[in-house]
């Protein structure tokens, strides 16, 4: 009986079920524990008030629960924690209690036994600031130019409004520093450099003297101008703060230029905590980091990652396809054309740290080095390119993904059929008329896969962009509305090592940790997104190119 | 692939109705000649020595058994066999008292003045419209109402025009096999050829689309000379004037069809043609 069911191969069908639902389910386990850790980050959690016996002494802690630990009675005696009467087990919370400015620290344990009481409390405040973390507490007064302008039940609204006014000055300032000012300086230091390249040219005289003074005159004032009116804004800025009362009864004042937003997470509907809730992941997606990259947005690095893989698959196609063209179209077949196949698959197995350490070494260091030397004497002793840049990562990351390419290429040069090359030559083409008229366009598809396959690899690498131009906090995108507008000599901000920055190095672990399963889903999301524009591609051409499989 | 075997004459006499004049090869005006053509692969010879003369706008059909070298030999007129690694070639080919394999011949236009056409129909993977002007293309012709005119003129030429004038943007891949082949032969005659190599032009289509095939050679040979390659004899009956048996790389008997087929001079081909081999 059992002999018959092995020889009917059944058991080899289910084994065989078995891996694909094992590799299914893990794949889809990963996803949905991202997702869910990450995604709920940004649901504006109830906020408890609790009793709590702490050490002979009653205190009043506020705040969110995070996580809630059971430890075992072995566990809690070497902890030197006492075990509630009458239980071989002890409960406890995390709770985020914000107020790092007040008490020094925004996360702590308690333990369950020693609640007094807890309640929800519905005017409790959330204050988002950006420094110092989130403020829960009671809103006690408005004030305006240091004097108090509404307490009680109206202060919050006066509050919200009072917001939104200082919202839209902060909006008004960042656009001034960011664009204008930014342009001036942008400016200033081109003129700077002119200048010292024309001392080094001895072309420098006292006519262009004049012109430059000029010049820099113009852009001065127009400075001045854009300084007086921030200083304007600001002084708006500053004009007004609200009061608020710590959980042990102290009152705080914090500027209003301070606060992101506010509100009472237990009052809140389900409709209210939505919109909340698009409005924290629409921040997230599109806003600046702040807080040591724990709080706010990561588009920079969004913005860096799309960046460096586009520019890296610009690169790395004409060279892959060049290369595999002429190892499989015009080379002769023989030792060597196999050597260096077989060197350019081994390329493939080469750890990508050392594509990082070569990057630097040869790229930034001699390349970019000379390249300072030859090009940009007047910048010295800055470097311009002989410094890690968006540039040499993704020159780093095309050779590292050059083998895909040629091997994919070559693959599907291979799979031309002859009669069509033939067709071609017999209608009096030249060789390379059929590469580049029938035979590339038709080898397209393949070409394809081999850009999917490079762009789902350098998405995700690291470890060799750490050596050649990411940074934690890239103060400019590489992309801006100054000349030359793509600035490929820029560091830039990468998802990858956003994650690793904001797990790892970030000053508040507790804080950074949901952001970084965010961020991982959104580096997922990102790869997802750039191989599914290249797939639509490929199946597009495929469909082209039909005949091909008969 | 396999030719049907014919025990008797049992060939169709009226196809030989209109040559019955008995031409002779010796008046006709010479397009293509070979002269002691040798062709080695490698170490092995397949060629041994061809000599045999062309005549102008006249369809010579080669016949033989497979691997008996009139492929090889057709593909030498065009200089398709310099593709093929370790290849060979000794001796000469003159097209219009030219020797096609001088050093000075440049392959491209060689080739553009000796069009070919495949066993398997093998368009591109373009348009109908795009595939009738590749060849034009190649040469740098762009002008719109010139390639318009040419394409219409090389449809109509292949008898093709009718059935596509409507879509003549559609992928040329979606139509049918026999479609296909004349598209191939339009393409071929677009670039205006002086010859026609055709490489078992028919062996992979049906009856009805190998009779379209074999009317249009009728036509086409009005203005170019063409050489055929078929392993299907009644085939070769039909549509050639002159017929060459080959046999295990050398050319037996080469004259007219009607001769060959009704009164071949040597045994081997007498065999062949009654289907006792091969």
């Amino acid at each position: 009986m059992i002999k018959q069911w092995f020889k009917s191969g059944e058991p080899w069908v289910w084994l065989n079920a078995a891996a694909v639902s094992t590799s299914l389910i893990l794949v889809l386990g990963l996803l949905i524990l991202i997702a869910v850790r990450g995604l709920g980050h940004f649901w504006p959690a109830t906020v408890i008030e609790y009793h709590y016996q702490d050490n002979n002494q009653q205190i009043t802690l506020i705040g969110e629960v995070v996580d809630s630990v059971v430890l075992s009675a072995q566990q809690a005696k070497d902890a030197h924690y006492q075990l509630p009467s009458g239980s071989d087990s002890l409960l406890q919370h995390l709770i985020k209690t914000g107020n790092r400015d007040v008490t020094g620290l925004d996360f702590r344990w308690i333990q369950a036994q020693y609640i007094l009481s807890s309640d929800y409390p519905k005017n409790i405040v959330v204050i988002e600031r950006r420094e110092w973390g989130n403020f829960y507490g009671y809103l006690v007064a408005v004030k305006q130019q240091g004097q108090k302008s509404a307490t009680g039940d109206s202060a919050i609204g006066v509050a919200q409004q009072k917001l939104q006014q200082t919202l839209t000055v902060f909006q008004q300032i960042d656009h001034i520093q960011q664009q204008e000012v930014g342009g001036i300086n942008y400016q200033l230091e081109r003129l700077r450099l002119q200048q010292k390249k024309l001392q080094l040219q001895n072309q420098w005289n006292d006519q262009i003297q004049q012109q430059f003074t000029a010049q820099q005159a113009q852009y001065q004032q127009h400075y001045q101008q854009l300084q007086n009116q921030l200083a304007q804004l600001y002084q708006q800025l500053s004009r007004d703060s609200v009061v608020v009362k710590e959980a042990s009864g102290q009152e705080v004042e914090i500027p209003l230029a301070k606060i992101v937003r506010f509100y009472q997470p237990n009052q809140m509907s389900l409709l209210d905590k939505m919109g909340h809730y698009w409005d924290k992941l629409a921040e997230f997606v599109t806003d600046d980091p702040r807080e040591a990259n724990t709080e706010g947005g990561i588009f920079p690095a969004i913005f860096g990652t799309v960046m460096m893989v586009i520019l890296m698959a610009v690169i790395v196609t004409p060279m892959g396809v060049i290369a595999a063209v002429y190892m499989s179209e015009y080379a002769k077949q023989g030792f060597l054309t196999r050597l260096i196949r077989i060197a350019v698959n081994n390329l493939a197995g080469v750890p990508s740290i050392v594509y990082g350490v070569f990057g630097l070494g040869f790229f930034v260091y001699i390349i970019g080095g000379h390249i300072d030397q030859w090009f940009f004497p007047e910048s010295a002793p800055a470097p311009v390119l002989g410094t890690p840049g968006l540039l040499w990562s993704s020159l780093t990351l095309a050779l590292l993904t050059l083998p895909v390419v040629i091997v994919s290429t070559e693959e599907g040069l291979s799979r031309i059929p002859k009669a069509i090359r033939e067709g071609s030559l017999a209608l009096g083409a030249t060789k390379a008329e059929t590469l580049w008229r029938t035979v590339l366009p038709m080898a397209s598809p393949a070409i394809m896969t081999g850009l999917i396959l490079a762009v789902a690899r350098a998405a995700g690498e690291v470890a060799p962009l750490m050596l050649v131009g990411v940074v934690k906090l890239a103060p400019a995108l590489p992309l801006d509305g100054n000349f030359p507008y793509l600035h490929f000599d820029r560091k830039f901000m990468h998802l990858g090592f956003h994650i690793y920055d904001v797990g790892f190095q970030s000053p508040n672990v507790e804080a950074a940790r949901p952001l970084v399963y965010a961020t991982s889903l959104l580096l997922v999301l990102v790869i997802m997104g750039l191989n599914l524009s290249a797939i639509f591609i490929r199946n597009h051409l495929r469909e082209k190119y039909r005949a091909l499989e008969n | 692939m396999s030719h049907e075997p014919i025990r008797t004459h049992a060939i169709d006499m009226s196809s030989f109705s209109r040559s019955a004049q008995k031409p002779r090869l010796e008046d006709e005006q010479t397009c293509i000649e070979v002269k002691d053509l040798k062709l080695f692969y490698g170490n092995k010879q397949a060629l041994f020595g061809i000599n045999m003369k062309m005549p102008k706008k006249k369809v010579t059909a080669y016949i033989g058994p497979s691997g008996c070298g009139k492929s090889t030999l057709l593909r030498s007129i065009n200089r398709m066999n310099d593709l093929v690694d370790n290849v060979r070639i000794e001796g000469q080919i003159l097209l219009d008292h030219e020797n096609i394999y001088d050093k000075k011949v440049n392959v491209a236009d060689l080739r553009r003045r000796v069009g070919m056409v495949f066993q398997k129909p093998n368009p591109f993977p373009k348009s109908i419209y795009e595939n009738v002007a590749y060849g034009l293309r190649i040469q740098g012709m762009n002008d719109r109402r010139v390639l318009d005119e040419v394409v219409e003129k090389s449809l109509r030429g292949a008898a093709l025009w009718d059935e596509v004038k409507d879509r003549l943007q559609d992928n040329a891949l979606g139509m049918s096999g026999g479609q296909q082949q004349r598209l191939v032969i339009a393409r071929a005659i677009a670039i205006e050829p002086e010859v026609m190599l055709l490489d078992e032009p028919a062996s992979a289509l049906d009856p009805i689309s190998t009779l379209k095939i074999e009317e249009l050679i009728n036509e086409l040979k009005e203005t170019y000379t063409i050489i055929i390659v078929t392993h299907n004899m009644q085939q070769a009956a039909r549509v050639s004037d002159y017929t060459a048996f080959m046999y295990m790389g050398e050319l037996i008997e080469y004259s007219s069809t009607n001769e060959l087929f009704t009164n071949p001079a040597k045994k081997q081909t007498e065999d062949y043609i009654t289907g006792r081999y091969g």
